[in-house]
């Protein structure tokens, strides 16, 4: 978060300096000041989606309550350790900003800021008419001494208490898959208790208006409920899930407990079931990305954050009901409502951008060298076919560590990497010492940047170092 | 030896005592860290290096079990004494009952603790150090045993290599340091030369941790007894005391210098010998105080040849034909003003009092970073330099293996917060300001971001770029100086700071 955090704080002075330099280019021409606009979202353009059930019409943009504003800690206050208030002034400030700009969705949960979400959010959207605001929140699954009957009804019943209404728009099994035993942690929590005939019950009585659940985890799981749907055993009004372009192709690559998200919403589109999408910057790392790929973006848009082009790509799709994003901050708002309200679609040409970035992003991307050695002999002594033939077949074999440290692969695909590296090409001769004097580029029958593609693998090679001391 | 059965106290004594050594000695063999993490406390239990590092609790432990048990910390924990018992029973079994008593040296053994501790107080350390048994055991371990063994490994890593495997990697094999190869060359000569011939005369005479140890020893809770009424002055236990501190006649054993391995325990057939508190014969007083010459060698240090200067000079060849490698000049080190020491060492002077030149450092560093310094003050002592690598940032492991308080334990944030030195540009050097060639490969590299590139006439932003060192940030890791092109002397290299800044 805390990377996150500094770039929307550089974009957020970059806006800043592009209104200041506006204003006065204006004051000078003497034109109108519709140019700040541009840094200023506009009231009454969101786009909604209806979801085909109860006919909700829906912000493409819903607020996540689960990283609330908080109130600064004291030196002395941080060294006890001590929890962050939060900022119930500013929630209620930025909640009225977002209804204000359309948005309708809020997404929370007993479980989120340590369990203050929901009053929070109870707080601010109570001063707004009912009808204005639709509410999603969960019946949480962490503890398994609240997984008892009584205790998940309390668990019900309580949201309701804090949230100051009487019903619930949207009502989520929250994270389905997870746990050791996903199966089973799924029966524990809410079939063995029968909370989930339960929950049913209460949609008949009108406590709860839509009947849905997310989805993080084991496969499994997800294709059973949705059998059930089939079946018309339960139904879903709506589903959540991670849907990002990196998730869309790579989300098994990054974590192999996960499902790419092209399966997952393919399985909901079939059904018209709508989908809820969260995570549509996984965690924050797509406003992260490293300066080659912001700068391809940001040449298509100057002005628009990088983090605009994940929401754009997860609101284009039309089963996608509403984009969840955690706004803790104003800046977070603005320039997500910049995205949504209206939604530009992300064009066919745009996603083959992304999709290329993702290729980046997980290297990919083979080098189109063959070997020629018309770029040899290097006047530095690298070996320049040597360090390409051993990056293209890593990606081939499968041993390239770009999946994230988490992934259980990684270590073992880091250690072939750079072993294989080592045993590929001595390190005098790797890609580090490459000077970018460019006596290879001109004689490249296939106009590799080489010195670019050197300098991107010994980068790549530095990060894999980085990440732990030896092998 | 002879094939009576062995006392319980040889076997204890034995046993232990095969399993400290071959531990030790691959603390200075592993290159992968992984030994250190389980066995790195064996280092740290050692005498010298616990007093230097003010390590209490060890010094104490060890004077209480010299008080209980006599010397058995020459015995079972240091790993030079095994060493020399290694040494001395191999001839034993070639040739049985050969040593005899003769009175301790005490002119030499006192002299030599003097020397030392002058030497120590002085703040050379690592003159000190020479005859410090634990690190001159290092010393024989890494400049002799580790090259075998990373051998070994880069056999084993051919294998693999061909079975597609990544079980094992190569490792490059090359001489730290000349001078200290030739000092641990030269130790193992003397003590291997002595222990064959006379057993552990080494510990009686020069080991200043065994004289020091010999002070408390004689007062040990438990010794070693000859029972006068039981003994027969069959003279066997005499003629099998490596120590030669049993005088069978008058049935004393020097306390002093036994280093309780229980071997004349083993060979007594009247079992006149016991490991007890109360000695059998009240009247009979331990020490003799004859003086005979000495018949030691003194220390004598090879000195080796100097480096062969570096080979063909191309390192810009023009392009004419497609294919093939430019010839690559081996770097060499700059000329640094002030020598850089590893971060976690706070000072020169904390190093120079602290380091007893043990090489641990220097086995364990995985970048070839580390070696021994030539200068004669801080001689043999750990100094960096970046002709092989860099020092990573992601690497702490020297910090975590000192056992005398040179180098403390740094976590990796704190280690890459130690400014050790600063890098400096060579302008003559420079490809861009020589050549015009565009290169900012030390700006690429520098993991601190301590370097910017700037245009080198500043009227002319066009002019070649080259680097700016910002030395606030700079932390004197060498990434720019190893990055560097320029061969055989770089164009950026590092200057150490004789007081480390930590940020």
């Amino acid at each position: 978060m805390a990377k996150e955090i500094s770039r929307r704080g550089f974009i957020k002075a970059l806006g800043g300096g592009a209104v200041a330099s506006s204003a006065i280019l204006s004051a000078c021409s003497g034109k109108s000041m519709e140019k700040n606009a541009l840094a200023e979202p506009a009231v009454g353009k969101m786009t909604y989606r209806t979801n085909p059930n109860t006919g909700d019409k829906v912000s493409l943009l819903g607020y996540g309550m689960m990283r609330l504003p908080t109130k600064p800690l004291s030196a002395k206050e941080t060294e006890e350790g001590k929890a962050p208030e939060f900022d119930q002034e500013m929630i209620n400030r930025q909640v009225d900003y977002a209804i204000e700009h359309g948005v309708r969705y809020f997404d929370t949960s007993p479980a989120y800021c340590r369990g203050l979400s929901e009053r929070c959010t109870g707080i601010a959207l109570s001063r707004h008419k009912r009808e204005d605001y639709l509410i999603a929140t969960k019946l949480s699954n962490f503890s398994p001494d609240t997984w008892s009957k009584q205790a998940s009804q309390e668990m019900f019943e309580n949201s309701l208490k804090e949230l100051q209404v009487s019903y619930v728009d949207y009502l989520l099994l929250h994270a389905i898959g997870m746990g050791e035993d996903a199966m089973a942690t799924f029966n524990g929590r809410y079939m063995d208790n029968g909370i989930l005939d339960w929950l049913v019950e209460q949609k008949r009585k009108g406590r709860i208006r839509n009947l849905g659940f997310s989805y993080h985890g084991d496969i499994k799981v997800f294709d059973m409920l949705l059998k059930w749907h089939d079946e018309g055993k339960y139904h879903w009004d709506f589903v959540q899930i991670e849907l990002n372009y990196l998730d869309w192709n790579y989300a098994n690559e990054i974590n192999s407990s996960n499902t790419d998200a092209v399966y997952l919403y393919g399985e909901l589109k079939k059904r018209s079931i709508p989908a809820i999408i969260m995570e549509p910057l996984l965690g924050g790392r797509l406003a992260n990305l490293p300066d080659p790929i912001v700068a391809k973006l940001k040449q298509r848009e100057p002005e628009r954050s990088v983090a605009s082009w994940a929401f754009r790509y997860a609101g284009t799709p039309d089963g996608v009901l509403c984009v969840l994003s955690g706004m803790t901050y104003m800046e977070h708002l603005k320039d997500n409502l910049l995205s949504l309200a209206p939604l530009k679609p992300i064009t066919k040409e745009e996603e083959q951008l992304l999709m290329e970035i993702a290729n980046d992003i997980y290297n990919l991307k083979t080098i189109p060298c063959n070997e020629c050695q018309y770029c040899m002999p290097c006047p530095y002594g690298l070996n320049i076919p040597g360090i390409f033939v051993h990056y293209n077949r890593c990606i081939k074999e499968g041993n390239m560590p770009n999946k994230g440290s988490e992934h259980p692969d990684y270590w073992r695909a880091r250690r072939a990497f750079l072993i294989g590296y080592d045993r590929s090409v001595p390190r005098l001769r790797q890609a580090a010492q490459c000077v970018g004097c460019g006596e290879c580029v001109s004689h490249c029958p296939q106009r590799i940047a080489i010195p670019e593609e050197m300098q991107r693998i010994d980068q790549f090679v530095e990060q894999l170092k980085q990440s732990k001391n030896g092998f | 030896m002879a094939k009576k059965k062995k006392s319980l106290l040889y076997r204890l004594r034995v046993a232990l005592a095969s399993i400290v050594f071959p531990l030790i000695t691959l603390l200075f063999l592993d290159f992968t860290g992984v030994v250190h993490q389980y066995f790195g406390f064996l280092a740290k239990i050692q005498f010298l290096p616990a007093l230097l590092a003010l390590n209490v609790v060890v010094v104490l432990a060890l004077v209480v079990l010299t008080l209980i048990f006599g010397r058995i910390y020459c015995s079972v924990i240091c790993p030079l004494g095994i060493l020399q018992d290694i040494f001395s029973h191999l001839h034993g079994r070639l040739k049985r009952n050969r040593f005899t008593f003769s009175p301790a040296k005490n002119w030499l053994r006192y002299g030599s603790l003097i020397i030392f501790m002058a030497l120590l107080i002085a703040g050379f350390a690592s003159l000190a150090a020479l005859i410090d048994p634990y690190s001159a055991f290092g010393r024989i371990a890494q400049s002799l045993l580790q090259p075998a063994f990373l051998f070994g490994n880069n056999l084993l890593a051919g294998l693999a290599e061909r079975m597609n495997s990544y079980a094992f990697y190569h490792v490059d094999i090359w001489i730290r340091g000349i001078f200290t190869l030739g000092v641990a060359i030269g130790t193992l000569t003397i003590v291997g030369i002595l222990s064959w011939k006379h057993g552990r005369t080494w510990c009686n005479t020069i080991c200043p941790v065994g004289t020091a140890l010999s002070f408390l020893s004689r007062f040990a809770w438990f010794r070693i007894f000859i029972d006068a009424k039981k003994c027969v002055d069959c003279s066997l236990c005499e003629r099998n005391c490596k120590t030669a501190a049993i005088d069978y006649k008058a049935h004393t054993v020097d306390h002093s210098r036994c280093v309780v391995c229980g071997v004349c325990q083993g060979v007594c057939g009247k079992q006149a010998i016991s490991y007890v508190h109360k000695n059998p014969n009240r009247q009979f007083t331990t020490e003799d105080n004859n003086k005979t010459a000495p018949d030691n060698n003194r220390r004598a240090f090879l000195i080796g040849a100097a480096l062969a200067a570096g080979t063909a000079a191309l390192a810009q060849e023009k392009k004419k034909v497609d294919g093939g490698l430019a010839v690559i000049e081996d770097k060499k080190a700059p000329q640094r003003q002030t020598p850089i020491t590893p971060p976690g060492s706070y000072s020169a002077n904390n190093m120079a009092r602290h380091c007893t030149a043990c090489q641990l450092c220097v086995a364990e560093c995985p970048n070839h970073v580390l070696r021994p310094s030539t200068n004669l003050k801080t001689f043999m002592q750990p100094v960096l330099s970046y002709e092989r690598g860099f020092c990573r940032p992601e690497c702490n492991r020297c910090t975590q293996v000192c056992p005398t308080g040179a180098i403390r334990p740094l976590s990796v944030p704190d280690k890459t917060g130690a400014h050790i030195g600063h890098a400096v540009w060579v302008r003559q050097n420079c490809l861009p300001a020589k050549d015009g060639i565009a290169c900012g490969n030390c700006e690429r590299h520098c993991p601190v971001g301590a370097i910017q590139m700037v245009p080198l006439k500043p009227d002319d932003e066009f002019s070649p770029l080259v680097p700016a060192v910002d030395e606030e940030f700079c932390i004197g890791c060498g990434a720019c100086e190893y990055a560097c092109p320029s061969r055989p002397f770089p164009a950026i290299y590092v200057e150490g700071h004789e007081q480390h800044r930590m940020d």
